[in-house]
């Protein structure tokens, strides 16, 4: 089987985001890049999948300029076989999708996997979007995944329960919480980042698709006010304010 | 100009979340001069579907394929398209939730609309359209500009408030094709939870944290819950141990919440956690730590130990409830 996987280029969950150029612009400074959490669920999965047997080729895509080699370097470290990056600024999400769905279309992969959703834009939108490219089904969020000869075998959480679906392939799914049921993060070792080293990263132009959509502005929530502290011995106070001033009980 | 909502029912009914999709959709047609027209599958009662009207819907297009019975991506992204092209609809607004993140991206295929997803207030321009989006897990927002003729745009829940707006209200039945092959994944089982509330529902939420130290401590939390008619979350660590089910964790890998009130204790406040909770509009904290993150993100804060403060607390809340 030949998993294509997109590796999202993200700041660390820990970074404090700042705007430069009249808050128009993200301010890289000082900001440290990782894969996507839920891109680095998925590629655990996969990997536990072929450690477990399942015959498995994975190659990771990304669009992004040569910023994002890093970041793709660590995916092949922890054990993807090969990275495809199409070489181009990640922005409107229509024109992210349809790169990733030429390169599934230029190779003969049977599956499409990606985050659940980014954690810089927030836009969930990647599965969807590649799967219509291509006319293929898809489950967004799944939160479990096994490959059990020619089936796909998912759950999804919806109002109410979880739904068990099938599918086969070909396929695109994204991957939620619990898409890798136990992960044990998949530190590289230097051995595996000396071999990610010499694992072929091949570099392709993007195809051309008009952006449809533009963010012309940042800008940081409103400043809080300062906590009101509350004495432990008059909790009544608490009880008081929520309902006098804040109006929520 | 049209404005389409797409109204999901749950077994048949609708929830607060579509009436303020609604509200919403209602007052950006205003700004456009529009009107709006709800969209839904599975044929709710005729009661029901009126529901809509109250806040301010004018048309509901009720799909009848029987089909669509069983949830396809691909077969309710087709109806829906067919629904938009049929009122000639240049703004689509879904709710982000599983529902819209599914069909969203696809109809914007479809259409070559841009969409914004996770869109948290009234649009700030019409001409260029422009709204405001939550971006970076919610440490900031971003204006997007969405140039297509068409428009997507998902709306976060809780970002706007439900009002009433009666109008009488058309139902129209519409049939929709569905080519074969739009349902390749198969639907094998639907395992029902507990039948508790849902926590991107709750309007209040109590959420433990590493501080409780052990789920046996947890029936102080639930008693909260119950008080305050509210639902229980939890944080990360919390649910990894498996002292709380999955499906409560809230926080930038978990579930992200926007509640009226979400009321913290013995969770420092991680910034990954409160990337799933800053949306909420109050925030409680009860934490021994002074130096707990949390305190700085929070409305209101208690320092104390959870096991001292929530009883004398969920004596004072229930005092309050009884008088009110």
């Amino acid at each position: 089987m030949k998993a294509l996987i997109c590796i999202g280029h993200v700041p660390d969950t820990t970074s404090k985001i700042k705007f430069t150029d009249n808050d128009t612009k993200f301010d890289t400074t000082d900001i440290k890049y990782i894969i996507g959490p839920y891109e680095e669920l998925a590629l655990t999965r996969l990997l536990d999948l072929r450690d477990a047997g399942t015959d498995m080729h994975i190659t990771t895509v990304t669009v992004g300029t040569q910023e994002t080699e890093p970041t793709i370097r660590k995916a092949l470290a922890m054990g993807a076989d090969d990275a495809v990056r199409v070489n181009a600024e990640a922005s409107d999400n229509l024109f992210i999708a349809k790169q990733i769905a030429e390169v599934f279309k230029n190779g003969d992969y049977d599956i499409i996997i990606t985050g659940k959703e980014s954690i810089d834009y927030n836009g969930g939108q990647l599965e969807g979007m590649i799967a219509e490219f291509l006319n293929l089904p898809s489950v967004s969020g799944a939160s479990k995944f096994d490959i059990e000869g020619d089936k796909i075998l998912l759950e999804q959480e919806i109002e109410g329960g979880t739904l068990k679906l099938e599918a086969s392939f070909p396929f695109v799914v994204s991957a939620g919480k619990g898409f890798c049921p136990e992960p044990e993060p998949r530190i590289p070792n230097m051995r595996g980042i000396m071999t990610a080293r010499k694992k072929p990263l091949q570099v392709v132009e993007p195809v051309a698709k008009e952006a449809v959509t533009e963010i012309i502005k940042y800008h940081l929530p409103e400043p809080k006010p300062a906590c009101k502290m509350i004495d432990p011995d008059n909790v009544e106070e608490l009880v008081r304010l929520l309902h006098e001033e804040a109006k929520v009980i | 100009m049209a404005i389409l909502i797409y109204t999901q029912n749950y077994d048949g009914k609708f929830k607060k979340s579509v009436f303020e999709l609604v509200t919403y959709g209602v007052a950006v047609a205003k700004e456009l001069g529009t009107k709006v027209t709800a969209v839904t599958t599975g044929k709710p009662d005729t009661e029901i579907l009126k529901e809509l009207g109250k806040y301010g819907a004018e048309k509901v297009i009720s799909i009848t394929n029987e089909e669509l019975n069983d949830f396809s991506a691909q077969a309710y992204a087709y109806a829906t398209e067919q629904v938009a092209k049929k009122i000639n609809a240049d703004l689509i607004i879904f709710g982000n939730n599983p529902y819209g993140r599914a069909i969203a991206p696809r109809l914007s295929v479809k259409l070559n609309a841009g969409l914004a997803a996770g869109v948290t207030a009234l649009p700030s321009s019409v001409s260029p359209f422009t709204v405001k989006k939550r971006v970076f897990s919610g440490k900031a927002f971003a204006d997007v500009v969405i140039k297509s003729e068409t428009k997507i745009i998902t709306l976060n829940q809780n970002s706007y408030k439900v009002e009433e707006n009666p109008v009488d209200i058309t139902i129209e039945e519409f049939s929709a094709e569905i080519p074969e092959g739009a349902y390749a994944v198969k639907p094998v089982e639907i395992v029902k939870s507990s039948g508790k509330m849902s926590v991107t529902d709750a309007e209040i939420l109590v959420s433990g944290g590493r501080g409780l130290k052990g789920p046996e401590n947890w029936g102080m939390i639930e008693e909260m819950a119950e008080i305050l008619g509210a639902g229980t979350s939890c944080s990360r660590p919390v649910s990894d141990l498996d002292w709380r089910p999955h499906e409560e964790h809230v926080g930038q890998t978990g579930k992200v919440v926007a509640p009226n009130l979400y009321i913290a204790i013995g969770i420092s406040g991680a910034i990954q956690h409160l990337a799933g909770v800053n949306g909420s509009k109050v925030m409680v904290v009860i934490n021994t730590d002074p130096e707990a993150p949390f305190f700085e993100a929070a409305d209101y804060g208690i320092i104390g130990d959870a096991f001292e403060v929530v009883p004398k607390l969920n004596e004072a809340f229930k005092k309050f409830k009884a008088e009110n």
